[in-house]
C-alpha cells in the first residue's frame, strides 16, 4: 500500500478462532477441548485501489481471512475496521448491527471458487444477477432489468438477450464465473474479495477471468482482496501479496519485491514448487518435505519448521519432529532395520517429553535407543532437526535428549527490503544467534 | 512399429500401441466420438503426457485404453497391450488383466480407499486377489516395500486412511497400484486435488519411479507445467485427436501446432507480462467443424483448413504434428502443393467474447 493512502480495510491483530466440539461424553467429563486457530494474529492494510494478493495452501486461513472482512467470520480477538469513503469514518466490523452488515455488504462483495456451487441451479441468469438488488430493495421492474443487463454486458456476457434467460447448467465454467463476477459488482461495491476465482476453470479460460478482473478494475475503481495457492497468477495480478502458512502471515510486501528475493523459506519453496512449462526449468530436489499440518495441534514455535529446509536451532523443535524424524530414517532404511529398532522404540509411543526439559525415548534397553539415534544421525546428518538437539545421554529406564530452546518468530522489517517488507523468519531476526545458521 | 517416431537412444520396447483408435458414445444427438483416430505408443519406463483443455477427450482415452467405458461407448481400430490385440479380447481376459498388467491412479484418493480397512488389508486384498498362493510374509514385505518407494513409513502400514494426509492417500494409492508392477498406468489428473508442494513432491517421485518399476505411464493432466517436470513425451489432445506428439522439452521449446502454441501462451506462469488466450471454446464432438477441427479458433487458419483436414507429418525433431500452417512453416513437400486461394487468411466469425469453456 501507498503510504499516502487510506487504508479501505485494516485488519489489526485479528485471531478467528473455532472450538472443536469433543463427543458428548468429552463434554460431560470436562475433558479438553480442541481449538483450531484459523487465523491468528493477523494484521495487513488494503489500501484503496490496489490488489493484495493472499497466497497459501490449504489450511493457511486465507479464505477465513476473506470471509472475516465480509463479517462472515466470527473474531475472536482483534479488529476489522472498514471505511467506504475517504471521509467516512473507520467502522469496527465485528461491532456492526445486522443492518450496517448488511450495508457493509453492498460495499464488500464476494467471488467464490466454484461458480457452480455459487449459483442457484434453478435461476436464471438475470434473476441470479438481479438478486442483490432485490434483496436489498434496491430496484426493481425496468430499473432491475437494465441494472443486470448493463452488468451483464460489462462481464462479456453479450449480447445480453443470449445468456439472461440460462440457467446455469446451460453456460461453460468460464460463463458462470462471469456471471458471479456480474452479480457481485451490480451493487456497486468498493472491493471485491476474490478466492480462488480462476482456479477452477480451465488453463486456457483462467487468462480471460483474470482480465475481465483488471478491466473491472480500472473502469469501476474496484479493490481486491485476491485469494490464491497459484503464486503464478498472484505475481501477474497483485500489487502487494501476503504468504500466510497455519494462520499467520509469514511474509508481507510488494509483489515485485517478494518475486525477486522471497526471504521467508516457505516462500522460496512456493515459487520453487511451481509447476512451469520452460523446459529448461525443474523442479528441485530439496522441496519441503510433508504436509500442512494439523490445525489444532499446530507445530511449536514456528509452525512451518517441520517442513523447512532451513529450519536451526531456535526454530521449535519437540518430540513429533523426533518421530518424524525415526520415520524418515526407517522408510529409507529397509525392513530390518526397522524391524530390531521397532523392538526398542515400539511403534514410537516410547517417544516423549522429558519431565525436566527435552525429550525422552522410555526403553528397557537406552543403549540400543542411544545407538540408534546415532544412526539415525549418521544417516541423514545435515537434517535440520540435528541442528535442534544439543546431545543426548542414558539414564537408567531411557535415553534423555536435549533441545535448543526454541521460541516463535514475530512478523518484523526484512534487513534489505527499504523497510516495505516484513517477514517472520528467525533467519531474519538479528537478535537470534545465526551460529548454526545453514546460510539464509 | 506404427507411424509414431522412436527416439533412436531409447530402444526400450513398446507396451502399449494404440493405431486409429476411435472411442464413442451414443446419445440422444447422435453419436459423440470423443476419441477420433489416434494413434501413439508407449514404452517401458516411459511417462508420456497427455494434454488438453476439458472435453477434448483425454479422460475418454485413458479410460479406453483399459477398457473401462460405460455402457453405451464402444471402440474400434486397433490397440495391442505387450503384443496382445486388446479389442477382440473377450471382456472376462480383459477384467483379468486390469490391476496385474493395467493399472489406473485417480484424482480423488480418499474415495478409492476404504475407510473400515488398514492400509495393510488393502494391500493383502489386493496382492492376494491377483497373485493367489502369495504366503503372508511375502504379502507383508511386499506391500512395505511398495510404500517405502513412496515414501511411507512402515510405522503407518496398520493405520487406516483417515488417518493420512491427503498426499500420503495418493502415496498409498499409487503405491496400490504399483504394487502389482504393471506395465503400463494410466493416472488421470493424480495431483489435481492436492496443495502446491504435494504436488511437487509426487510429481517429483513419478518423475523418479520409473527407474524403480520400469512402468509406463499415461499420465492425463491439464497443467502443462507437470507435464515438463514429469513426462519425457507429451501428446497434445483437440476435440478428439491427437494434434502433437513428440518428447516433451521439444513440444514446449518449439511447438508447431497452432494449438500447441496457444495453449502454452495462455497458460499463466511465472514469467507472464501479458495475459493471452484463445478465442471460443472446443467444438461440440457430436459435429466437430470441418477441416481441421481448431480451424475456427486459429489465428492462422487458412482457406485449406476449414476444408481439408492436416494430415500428419514427421517433423525434423521427431515430433508427429497435423497442421497446415506447421507444414508451410516447415517447408514441408505437402506444402508445395497448395494453391494460393488454399494458403490466404480465412476470415473467421467474429468469435463472442464468452465463448468459452
Amino acid at each position: 500500500m501507498r503510504p499516502d493512502q487510506d487504508p479501505v480495510i485494516e485488519v489489526e491483530d485479528l485471531a478467528v478462532h473455532y472450538r472443536l466440539q469433543g463427543g458428548a461424553l468429552a463434554r460431560l467429563l470436562g475433558l479438553e477441548t480442541r481449538t483450531v486457530k484459523a487465523l491468528d494474529g493477523v494484521s495487513l492494510q488494503l489500501g484503496r485501489g490496489e490488489v493484495l494478493g493472499v497466497v497459501g495452501e490449504s489450511g493457511s486461513g486465507k479464505s477465513t481471512l476473506g470471509r472475516a472482512m465480509l463479517g462472515l467470520a466470527p473474531a475472536t480477538a482483534g479488529s476489522i475496521r472498514y471505511r467506504g469513503h475517504d471521509d467516512a469514518e473507520a467502522q469496527l466490523v465485528s461491532a456492526m448491527s445486522p443492518r450496517a452488515l448488511r450495508g457493509l455488504r453492498t460495499d464488500v462483495q464476494m467471488v467464490f471458487q466454484d461458480p457452480g456451487a455459487a449459483l442457484n441451479p434453478s435461476m436464471t441468469i438475470e434473476r441470479a444477477v438481479g438478486d442483490p438488488l432485490v434483496v436489498h430493495g434496491l430496484a426493481s421492474g425496468a430499473e432491475l432489468r437494465r441494472r443486470v443487463h448493463e452488468a451483464l454486458e460489462r462481464v462479456g456476457l453479450s449480447p445480453v438477450e443470449r445468456f439472461a434467460s440460462k440457467l446455469p447448467a446451460d453456460l461453460s465454467g468460464g460463463q458462470k464465473q462471469r456471471a458471479v463476477i456480474a452479480r457481485a459488482i451490480i451493487m456497486g461495491p468498493q472491493v471485491l474479495v476474490a478466492d480462488e476465482p480462476i482456479s477452477m476453470l480451465d488453463m486456457s479460460v483462467r487468462a480471460k477471468i483474470l482480465q475481465l478482473m483488471l478491466d473491472l478494475k480500472s473502469d469501476l475503481g474496484l479493490t481486491y482482496l485476491y485469494i490464491t495457492h497459484d503464486l503464478a497468477s498472484a505475481k501477474y495480478f497483485c500489487d502487494r501479496i501476503a504468504i500466510m502458512y497455519l494462520g499467520r502471515v509469514v511474509e508481507i510486501g510488494p509483489t515485485a519485491e517478494i518475486f525477486a528475493a522471497p526471504r521467508h523459506p516457505y516462500t522460496q519453496a512456493l515459487l520453487a514448487a511451481v509447476p512451469d512449462p520452460d523446459p529448461t526449468r525443474m523442479l528441485p530436489r530439496d522441496l519441503p518435505r510433508g504436509e500442512v499440518p494439523d490445525a489444532a495441534e499446530p507445530p511449536s514455535g514456528c509452525a512451518f519448521h517441520p517442513r523447512c529446509p532451513a529450519a536451526f536451532a531456535p526454530c521449535g523443535w519437540e518430540a513429533r519432529d523426533l518421530r518424524d524424524q525415526l520415520e524418515r530414517y526407517w522408510a529409507g532404511s529397509g525392513l530390518a532395520d526397522y524391524e530390531s529398532d521397532a523392538r526398542v522404540v515400539g511403534d514410537l509411543g516410547a517417544v516423549g517429553t522429558h519431565r525436566d526439559g527435552g525429550l525422552r525415548i522410555s526403553t528397557r534397553d537406552p543403549d540400543a535407543a542411544a545407538a540408534l539415534l546415532d544412526r539415525a544421525r549418521a544417516a541423514d546428518v545435515t537434517d535440520p532437526f540435528w541442528r535442534g538437539v544439543t546431545g543426548w545421554r542414558t539414564e537408567s529406564d531411557g535415553v534423555r535428549i536435549d533441545l535448543a530452546p526454541g521460541q516463535e518468530p514475530r512478523l518484523r522489517v526484512a534487513p534489505g527490503g527499504e523497510g516495505r517488507v516484513e517477514v517472520a523468519c528467525h533467519l531474519h531476526d538479528p537478535s537470534v544467534s545465526h551460529a548454526d545458521t545453514p546460510g539464509p | 512399429m506404427t507411424s509414431v517416431p522412436g527416439d533412436p537412444s531409447q530402444p526400450r520396447e513398446v507396451v502399449l500401441e494404440a493405431e486409429d483408435l476411435r472411442v464413442w458414445y451414443g446419445t440422444e444427438r447422435g453419436p459423440v466420438r470423443a476419441v477420433d483416430r489416434v494413434s501413439f505408443d508407449v514404452r517401458r519406463g516411459e511417462i508420456l503426457g497427455l494434454v488438453g483443455e476439458s472435453g477434448c477427450g483425454k479422460s475418454t482415452l485413458g479410460r479406453g485404453l483399459l477398457g473401462l467405458l460405460p455402457d453405451g461407448a464402444a471402440r474400434d481400430g486397433a490397440l495391442r497391450f505387450e503384443g496382445q490385440d486388446m479389442l477382440s479380447m473377450r471382456p472376462r481376459d480383459q477384467y483379468a488383466m486390469r490391476g496385474a498388467r493395467l493399472g489406473m491412479i485417480f484424482q480423488e484418493p480418499l474415495t478409492r480407499l476404504n475407510p473400515l480397512m488398514r492400509v495393510s488389508d488393502h494391500f493383502t486384498e489386493t496382492l492376494r486377489a491377483h497373485e493367489q498362493g502369495l504366503s503372508g510374509a511375502e504379502v507383508e514385505r511386499r506391500s512395505l516395500e511398495a510404500l517405502r518407494v513412496m515414501g511411507i513409513p512402515p510405522t503407518r502400514y496398520r493405520a487406516y486412511p483417515h488417518e493420512f494426509s491427503g498426499g500420503m492417500r495418493q502415496r498409498i494409492m499409487i503405491a496400490l497400484t504399483l504394487v502389482l508392477r504393471p506395465a503400463f498406468v494410466v493416472a488421470d489428473e493424480p495431483t489435481t486435488a492436492l496443495d502446491v508442494l504435494v504436488e511437487a513432491q509426487i510429481v517429483r517421485t513419478l518423475h523418479d519411479l520409473r527407474a524403480t518399476y520400469e512402468t509406463a505411464m499415461l499420465l492425463i493432466t491439464h497443467n502443462l507445467g507437470i507435464v515438463a517436470e514429469a513426462c519425457d513425451r507429451v501428446a497434445v489432445m483437440y476435440a478428439g485427436r491427437i494434434v502433437e506428439i513428440g518428447e516433451a522439452r521439444e513440444v514446449f521449446a518449439r511447438p508447431r501446432h497452432s494449438y500447441t502454441r496457444e495453449l502454452l501462451r495462455s497458460t499463466i506462469t511465472l514469467s507472464t507480462e501479458g495475459l493471452e488466450f484463445i478465442g471460443g471454446s472446443p467444438p461440440d464432438l457430436s459435429e466437430p467443424p470441418p477441416g481441421c477441427s481448431f480451424h475456427p479458433r486459429c489465428p492462422d487458419a487458412m482457406q485449406i483448413c476449414a476444408t481439408r483436414a492436416p494430415r500428419a507429418r514427421i517433423t525434423d525433431a521427431g515430433s508427429r504434428v497435423s497442421c497446415w500452417a506447421a507444414d508451410i512453416a516447415d517447408g514441408a513437400p505437402v506444402a508445395a502443393d497448395l494453391s494460393a486461394e488454399d494458403r490466404s487468411p480465412l476470415t473467421t466469425e467474429e468469435v463472442l467474447v464468452a465463448d468459452e469453456a
